[in-house]
């Protein structure tokens, strides 16, 4: 069955270290749907967060294939538990007009914050889930969107549940 | 790493009755990676020094006394160079250029390793990986930036594919150069990066010595593969503190030695159960030295045994229990037993598209299959197991034997019996009979008789094609690490180069190299490197004017239309033989192919390269055949055509 994954890993913070990741996904035919990357509170780790999309055989060979990276330390298949998952989005919509007081209201009912004001438009600041992110898309007059910017998924797992070196 | 050049260290002489110096430090002194002082220093790095080189382990015992010692300091070439020396290097294939010739000055200055200049960086690779399969130590190339590397980067591709262990040093344009699009710039790195097992760019010399470390700690161990070091021509001239550390740990790195107990368990039970068992065994036997546990598991079990392409000599070929080659030129017997196996052990092996053909095909019967490989991502690739086992495969063997004596319990003799009754049958097909009557020579009977002149006993290289074929089914390999072939990426061009890599590991053993006319002519400017080294290998054609398995495919598949697949305007191989210094032969009767395979190997030209142009059948095909993406036991066989 084809099931959306996300995969967290931990590894060297290398120069190059993000290319080989990307490679082998391009390499081997991989989907990739989003990912990020930044060093964590060790800076000599980065940790990545990808969303992916296969089969089980295929998310097992994925995961496999990223333990194989010399530079890879930890692999871990977040929603194979209990996790969390976040995306940033920032929005620049126009608003203008009656639509101004609407889109700060859409703007509250998703818990977005209104980070920069011109006369004629916004900049909502959005996290949450990606469902939720569209969910925000879909919700305001698609012709009011100016510019949309999504950093892609991170996630933790929850509770105890961690990924460390 | 050592990041106080030139500092101090100072190490507390020792008291209770010991006055001996840390006998690490003695043999960093005996290297020449320090040198001793004395009363210049009063404050103790020793615990920093230490800790610095991984030694921290060693105990610090009350003192009285003080030693300083101090690094010796070295250029990023020396280091390139004494490294290379550290790690008991014989031979550096290479070819210089304007990156390296920092690294090429040192080369002549030292006399511990011997540089093989080739003519063409991709055969130094090759030579480096030949020298790698027939040894099992690490291979080593040094090439030049740009070309030299692009020129490499077939070498590397075919030994990633083949997993052979090797180092790849190439030279790089000056750090504040590179990105500027300099000459003889390429992003190496980048380049490599899908084709080897990692890769690495030294920006700063102090980091240069433990990079090498772990270059040559990640080529040889897990899953072996190439590793390149990228050395930009600034960091070779940059001097700082040398030491060469005797290991150098990575956290991210730690390949499964020992295989899963509970697994192994249920493995042996499986095992011991089975009815109609097969035990394939891949490259892996070879790579990971396990033929000898191959072989005592097998005899105690009674098991069929077949090998892979890459595989070859895991397993003695003219064993009874041996049913030859499988996959897509493999025997009918290996093949209908593989298919119809009811527990498969399957051991270094891959399950690649060449052995199985079609997976789904493959996956009609049923069978339980235990896997043993030292990558996980090996196992379930291709075809589910039930049994996975991620470990060494020596060590799995090994473990699996002695859980194999402690059972009490044998497999059912009768139900074995039967099986091997049924193979018998098959085998009675007698799948690689040929025309031995032909008035014209038979490729086939030309590898027989070469295995009859040598012995059986030679290494033997091949390139790729339908004389790879004959090779692998014609010429009964008893031991490991004899074959010699790109069995994964396919490689034209490496019979030649891979010949000189083997022969120089090994000056005294016969070596010969089966190619065709076609592959040959791929890395033919070698024949210049075997004159300069007296590289005495013996290069077996089969020349059928054709690049044979292109012209095989064209005629079952293609209507016969022969596509640009005939080698026109061929050289007189014996003139072409003379040229380059060395001894033409060329042979066009079957009664004539004996006598010049014992006159090449006659103590007469026993110091000499001798080109043998045998010229074969055009028409003669490789059989059995699987078509690419049919099912295993779906051959076509000699006769049916």
């Amino acid at each position: 069955m084809v099931r959306r994954h996300i995969i967290s890993l931990l590894m060297e913070n290398e120069a190059g270290a993000l290319s080989r990741v990307a490679g082998l996904f391009s390499a081997r035919a991989y989907n990739i749907e989003s990912l990020t990357v930044a060093p964590t509170e060790d800076a000599t780790l980065s940790r990545m967060t990808i969303v992916t999309v296969g089969s089980e055989d295929i998310i097992e060979q994925i995961t496999k294939q990223l333990n194989k990276l010399v530079d890879v330390i930890k692999v871990m298949d977040l929603t194979e538990g209990a996790h969390i998952e976040r995306e940033l989005m920032l929005v620049k919509v126009k608003a203008v007009g009656a639509g101004r007081d609407e889109m700060k209201r859409t703007s509250d009912i998703f818990r977005g914050r209104i980070i920069d004001v011109t006369e004629a438009t916004y900049t909502i600041e959005l996290t949450g889930a990606g469902s939720k992110l569209d969910a925000f898309l879909e919700a305001i007059d698609s012709a009011s969107i100016i510019e949309t910017v999504r950093t892609g998924a991170s996630g933790i797992g929850r509770g105890e549940r961690s990924l460390k070196v | 790493m050592y990041q106080n050049s030139g500092v101090l260290l100072v190490y507390r002489k020792a008291v209770h009755g010991d006055s001996r110096i840390a006998p690490f430090l003695f043999t960093w002194w005996q290297k020449g990676f320090l040198f001793f002082r004395t009363g210049i220093r009063k404050r103790p790095f020793y615990r920093d020094f230490l800790t610095k080189t991984g030694q921290n382990d060693y105990p610090l015992r009350s003192t009285n006394e003080l030693i300083y010692c101090q690094f010796m300091e070295a250029t990023g070439a020396e280091i390139v160079v004494r490294c290379l020396a550290e790690e008991g290097v014989e031979f550096v294939f290479g070819y210089p250029g304007g990156a390296v010739l920092n690294i090429y000055d040192e080369i002549f200055k030292q006399d511990k390793f011997k540089h093989v200049l080739v003519r063409h960086e991709q055969a130094a690779v090759h030579a480096a990986d030949a020298y790698a399969r027939s040894t099992g130590r690490v291979g080593v190339a040094l090439v030049t930036s740009g070309p030299g590397v692009t020129n490499a980067v077939t070498g590397i591709a075919t030994a990633y594919m083949d997993s052979v262990p090797i180092v790849v040093v190439t030279g790089q344009v000056p750090t504040p150069a590179i990105g500027l699009d300099a000459f003889q710039e390429v992003d190496t790195v980048g380049i490599t990066r899908p084709c080897v097992k990692h890769n690495f760019l030294v920006k700063d010399v102090k980091d240069l010595a433990a990079t090498m470390k772990k270059a040559f700690i990640i080529a040889a161990t897990g899953r072996p593969g190439p590793v390149v070091v990228d050395v930009p021509k600034d960091v070779t001239a940059h001097i700082t503190d040398f030491v060469y550390p005797d290991t150098v740990e990575m956290r991210s790195y730690n390949p499964v030695v020992k295989g899963h107990s509970g697994q192994l368990k249920r493995a042996v039970q499986m095992l011991l159960d089975a009815k109609r068992p097969m035990v394939y065994a891949g490259g892996g036997v070879v790579l990971g030295e396990a033929a000898e546990q191959l072989v005592e598991l097998a005899r105690l079990l009674g098991f069929p045994v077949t090998n892979t392409l890459m595989g070859l000599g895991g397993y003695p070929a003219t064993d009874k229990q041996n049913l030859g080659m499988l996959g897509m030129h493999g025997t009918y017997e290996a093949n209908m037993a593989m298919q119809h196996c009811d527990v498969l052990l399957a051991v270094g092996a891959r399950f690649d598209d060449r052995v199985i053909g079609s997976p789904a095909h493959f996956a009609r019967e049923q069978r339980s299959i235990i896997h043993v490989d030292v990558d996980p991502s090996s196992i379930s690739k291709r075809v589910k197991v039930d049994v996975p086992i991620v470990g060494d495969v020596k060590n799995v063997l090994t473990d699996m034997l002695a859980l194999l004596k402690q059972a009490k319990d044998r497999p059912d003799a009768g139900a074995l019996n039967a099986w091997w009754a049924q193979i018998e049958l098959w085998r009675s097909k007698n799948c690689l009979k040929y025309n031995k009557q032909s008035p014209i020579i038979k490729p086939q009977y030309v590898v027989e008789k070469l295995w009859e002149v040598t012995k059986g006993d030679a290494f033997i290289t091949s390139d790729v094609g339908q004389h790879q074929m004959w090779a692998a089914q014609y010429y009964k390999f008893d031991k490991p690490r004899r074959w010699i072939n790109s069995g994964g990426l396919g490689t034209m061009g490496v019979g030649l180069p891979y010949a000189m890599g083997v022969q120089l590991a090994h000056p005294e053993a016969q070596v010969a190299c089966i190619t065709g006319e076609s592959s040959i002519q791929m890395c033919i400017q070698e024949l210049s490197t075997c004159k300069q080294y007296r590289i005495p290998i013996k290069i077996v054609t089969l020349n059928n004017r054709y690049m044979g398995m292109v012209r095989q495919w064209q005629e079952f598949f293609y209507g016969s239309r022969y596509a640009e697949s005939y080698m026109e305007s061929l050289p007189d191989f014996v003139k072409l033989a003379e040229a380059y210094g060395h001894v033409g032969m060329r042979i066009d009767k079957p009664e004539d192919v004996e006598a010049a395979l014992k006159e090449a190997f006659s103590p007469a030209l026993k110091e000499r390269l001798v080109f043998m142009d045998f010229q074969t059948d055009q028409t003669e095909n490789v059989f059995p055949m699987v078509e690419g993406g049919k099912g295993l036991s779906e051959m076509i066989l000699a006769e049916e055509l």
